[in-house]
Parts: structure tokens; C-alpha cells; sequence
């Protein structure tokens, strides 16, 4: 039996008709949209590089049912930069080498701005490696995913104020 | 993963009619239930998703004092919604202990109550585990099993409910609600789980079709509020299940405990509520002498089922740590290493 749901990703309306129930929210974003940045590691929700947004929370979109999440609107690594400008996260990795190879980092990115928005972990670099534990890093880049995470944080802080005064 | 047909309901009712039938599962997040199915120890032939059923995702100040808890509530939204965690904070603290931020965005308080054991030999299809496949056997008993259970265990099940959550509740006296055949019913939490006895693959005193709706802790429950602590020993400080943990709640009065709520986790198929050491506590000053001897109650009964005696001294020392814990008081805030021995936080004696 076809099942037909509809899902806003990265800010688009899209439709899909899916032909068997198991498909998780990790298999429709890489495989029919081809938005290969969200990574498939463990699959059972272990290692946090499969995390995306989905109606502005981060969750491990391989232990997700695509056809459970109808209607939802998901945000992917894809769709965090206005154009050629990077989302300060992003640019906060590269500053600070919040990687090695590479392969958790879309993960970790959309784990950290989730985590920005949860607002439980302040400036606290211990409450940050508590608040980002979903998210392996098999090169253990971590030093510099703490730092990266503190400056975007500080940045996007000053510029809410610089916004409100 | 196993072929299965999708069903959304659109009431309880209905929901509960088709997870009645021969080879149906609930759906809630699936934080558990897919990851079984993936690796093939769950094989429904139906899922039914109650994830978009209306009414079941609200926190629920009652008129009595207590606090009704839809089942569709995730962990983080429970143990950050401010009241709930003033009211009720180990329990808070328990939630923020467990599994990872992502996963507890997803997870349900329903779910939580209905996950499955982390025991290797139950995960792993090539072993023997009575609780999957009744009657096969128990590769745990003669295998890797330091973290199995020391309490209630039999020979045809060591292995533990893995829930932080539970453990705090059922030292609160939480009440389950439940949806089935029959209509709406409740019943106290500590009578959900069933030990394994001879029987380790009815883990629940659930029957065919029952649904989770709520989870109500009684007005009592918020009376402990200023001495409550969750502590958890885990191999690894963050992101992992407990080896051993504890839920301690205390009213203190003029110098006295007017009574005291102590619960075990990781140490048998259900969260272990400790109404012997609760008893000794009752009436006296809050010593660590005190905590000593409700320690002792504690695991009187205790015994290793493998390579785990270690955990029954362990489990002592946690239960002695985290009522010192609340008897100092709770914390204004959840530390930043939630239910760790290793927080930063003062106020613990040493046990």
C-alpha cells in the first residue's frame, strides 16, 4: 500500500508517495532528495551524524519513520547558509578546526545550533560537552568543537543585543 | 528490517482496536522500538502510530497537587518545563541523565516506560535469551554480565529495565493510565513491570491493545521537593545507561525525616523501590550512620547473578551518597553533568 506525505525541507514544500512503510527520514533526505549532507554512520542512533532538525529540534533522523513525521518541517545541514554565507556554526568550525575528516560535522553543526536554541548550556564549556554527548567524533576533534560552539554562541549572542538595543 | 503495514489511528479508541490485534506494536518516537526492529529482535507485522493523536502531549497541573503527564510528552520537554522540574527536580534530573539530547527530544514518557532491556544477549539474535524467544535459554547467565542484575533476577532472566525516569517515579508512587479493551484504568507504576520468574518474556502487566495514555504522580509526591536527588554511576559520564543508580527524596523536619522515598535503578527488571531502607528512615535525624543502615536494608536481598557482586557494594554506596545528597538539599540548578557522582556540585559526603 502507498502512502503519500508531504514535508517542508529546508524551507520547500515537497511531496512524496512512499511505497513501503520503512524508509526512515535518513533514507528519504539522502535518497530521494539527494541531500547526502546528513551522514548515515551507526543507523541505530548512536553516533549523532545523522542529526537534523525537524520543527526546529534536533533528533537522529535514522531512528525516525519518514511516513510518522507527515507534515513536519525539517531543516538540513543544506539549508543552515543564506547563500554564500555561512551559518556563523559553520564558520566557527572552520575557525576553530572543529573537525578532521569531516564526516560527523554536518551532524555536529546541526546538533550544536539545536543545542543553541534549547538554551540550557550557556557559556559552560562542561555543560556544552553534556548537551553535544550524541555526537561522535572518531578523530576527536572535540577541543575544537568546544571552542567553535562557545564562539558561535558568544557571536550570535552579541548580535541578538547589537539587534535589540 | 522486517516488512510491516503502517496504521495511523485516529482516536485511542481506534488505536486500541487495532494494536489488540495478533502481531501489532505501538508507535511512539521509535528511539527504541526501530532500532530492535532494525536489528531484527522486534518483528511486528503492524505498527501503530499514535504519534499524531491529539491530547496525549500536555503536562497537566491537577486541582488535587498532583501532576498529570500525557504519555506523549518527550523526555526534554518534561524535564525542562520550569514547574515540573522545581516540583519534582529528580526526576528532572533523572530525564537529563539519559540517552542524548536528540534522543530525548524524540523519546515519550510512555515510550520511556516501555523500552526494552539493554542486555547484549537479548539484542544479539545468534544467542539463547528466554526473554525474546521464551523457552531458548540464557546466554547471560555464563556470559559478559557485570551489569546485569543483582535483585529479583531468576535463572531464566539477569536482565536489567534500563529507564532512569522509572526510578524516581516509582519512589514517588507514579500511577500509570491505560487505555484497553476494557476501558480506561490505572495502576501504581511499580506494579507495571513484572520481575522474570519463570516467565522473563511478559515483562509488563500489560495485555493486547493497552496504551499508555498518562503518567500521574499523587499530590504527595511534590512535598519532597526541596530533598530530592537522582545519582547515576554509568561506564562513561554522559550518554550511557546506569550500572547502578538511585533515586532519594526526604522531608525534613525540625532536624527529623518525616519520611523518606528511595528507589534502585540498573539493578533488576524494574526500577526497585526500597520500602525496607524507606522504613529505618522514618523518624530519625539524617546521619550518614542512618543512610548507612538504609543501605544495608536496601540489599539485604541482593546477590550476584555473574560477574556483578561488585555492584551490590556499589549500589550501597550510591544509596548512602545520593540521601546525603538530599538531605543537603536540592540544588537551584540541575548540574551541569546531570545525576554524575563526578558533578562539580558539593554538598555529598562520602560514603
Amino acid at each position: 500500500m502507498n502512502h503519500s506525505i508531504s514535508l517542508t525541507v529546508n524551507g520547500a514544500r515537497r511531496e512524496f508517495v512512499l511505497d513501503d512503510p520503512r524508509v526512515s527520514l535518513l533514507d528519504l533526505l539522502r535518497e530521494r532528495l539527494h541531500l547526502t549532507g546528513t551522514k548515515k554512520g551507526c543507523d541505530r542512533g548512536q553516533c549523532g551524524a545523522c542529526t537534523i532538525l525537524v520543527d526546529g529540534k534536533r533528533i537522529n533522523s535514522c531512528l525516525a519513520l519518514a511516513i510518522s513525521h507527515d507534515g513536519a518541517d525539517i531543516l538540513t545541514i543544506e539549508g543552515v547558509a543564506r547563500g554564500d554565507q555561512l551559518h556563523p556554526m559553520q564558520a566557527a568550525f572552520i575557525a576553530h578546526d572543529g573537525f578532521q575528516c569531516g564526516f560527523c560535522t554536518p551532524g555536529q553543526i546541526m546538533s550544536a545550533i539545536g543545542m543553541m536554541s534549547e538554551a540550557q548550556a550557556g557559556n559552560d564549556p562542561e555543560r556544552i560537552r553534556e548537551c553535544m554527548s550524541g555526537n561522535l567524533c572518531r578523530c576527536g576533534a572535540y577541543a575544537g568543537i568546544v571552542d567553535a560552539v562557545l564562539d558561535a554562541q558568544a557571536g550570535m549572542d552579541e548580535a541578538n543585543q547589537r539587534r535589540s538595543a | 528490517m522486517k516488512p510491516f503495514d503502517y496504521f495511523r489511528p485516529g482516536t485511542v479508541a481506534e488505536a486500541v482496536v487495532a494494536a489488540a490485534q495478533p502481531g501489532a506494536s505501538y508507535l511512539a518516537a521509535g528511539t527504541n522500538l526501530l532500532d530492535l526492529m532494525k536489528g531484527g529482535v522486534s518483528r511486528p507485522d503492524r505498527l501503530v502510530d499514535v504519534t499524531h493523536l491529539d491530547g496525549l502531549d500536555q503536562i497537566e497541573r491537577l486541582a488535587d497537587g498532583g501532576v498529570r503527564i500525557g504519555a506523549l510528552v518527550s523526555n526534554a520537554d518534561l524535564a525542562h518545563d520550569a514547574d515540573f522540574a522545581k516540583s519534582y527536580p529528580a526526576v528532572a534530573e533523572a530525564l537529563l541523565s539519559g540517552a542524548s539530547a536528540q534522543l530525548r527530544n524524540a523519546a515519550t514518557v510512555g515510550g520511556n516506560l516501555l523500552q526494552r532491556t539493554r542486555c547484549a544477549y537479548f539484542y544479539d539474535t545468534a544467542s539463547r535469551c528466554n526473554k525474546r524467544e521464551a523457552g531458548s535459554g540464557c546466554d547471560a547467565r555464563d556470559g559478559e554480565n557485570r551489569t546485569h542484575a543483582v535483585l529479583g533476577w531468576s535463572e531464566n532472566c539477569i536482565a536489567t529495565h534500563p529507564s532512569d525516569f522509572c526510578v524516581p517515579l516509582v519512589a514517588l508512587d507514579a500511577i500509570v493510565e491505560i487505555e484497553g479493551r476494557n476501558g480506561r484504568r490505572e495502576i501504581a507504576l511499580d506494579e507495571l513491570h513484572r520481575l522474570p520468574g519463570d516467565t522473563p518474556e511478559r515483562e509488563t502487566a500489560f495485555e493486547p491493545g493497552d496504551l499508555v495514555v498518562a503518567v500521574r504522580l499523587p499530590p504527595a509526591a511534590r512535598g519532597f521537593a526541596a530533598h530530592a536527588r537522582y545519582l547515576k554511576v554509568r561506564d562513561r559520564t554522559s550518554y550511557a545507561f546506569a550500572v547502578v543508580s538511585a533515586a532519594a527524596a526526604l522531608q525534613i523536619e525540625n532536624g527529623k525525616i518525616r519520611e523518606a522515598r528511595l528507589a534502585l535503578g540498573g539493578v533488576a527488571a524494574k526500577a526497585w523501590r526500597a520500602r525496607a531502607a524507606e522504613d529505618v528512615l522514618r523518624g530519625v535525624a539524617p546521619t550518614v550512620a542512618a543512610f548507612q543502615e538504609a543501605a544495608r536494608r536496601a540489599l539485604t536481598d541482593a546477590k550476584p547473578s555473574g560477574d556483578n557482586a561488585f555492584k551490590i557494594e556499589l549500589a550501597r554506596r550510591i544509596v548512602v551518597r545520593a540521601l546525603s545528597l538530599a538531605a543537603a538539599g536540592t540544588p537551584a540548578r540541575i548540574p551541569a553533568l546531570p545525576a554524575s557522582p563526578f558533578a562539580s556540585t558539593s554538598g555529598a559526603i562520602h560514603a
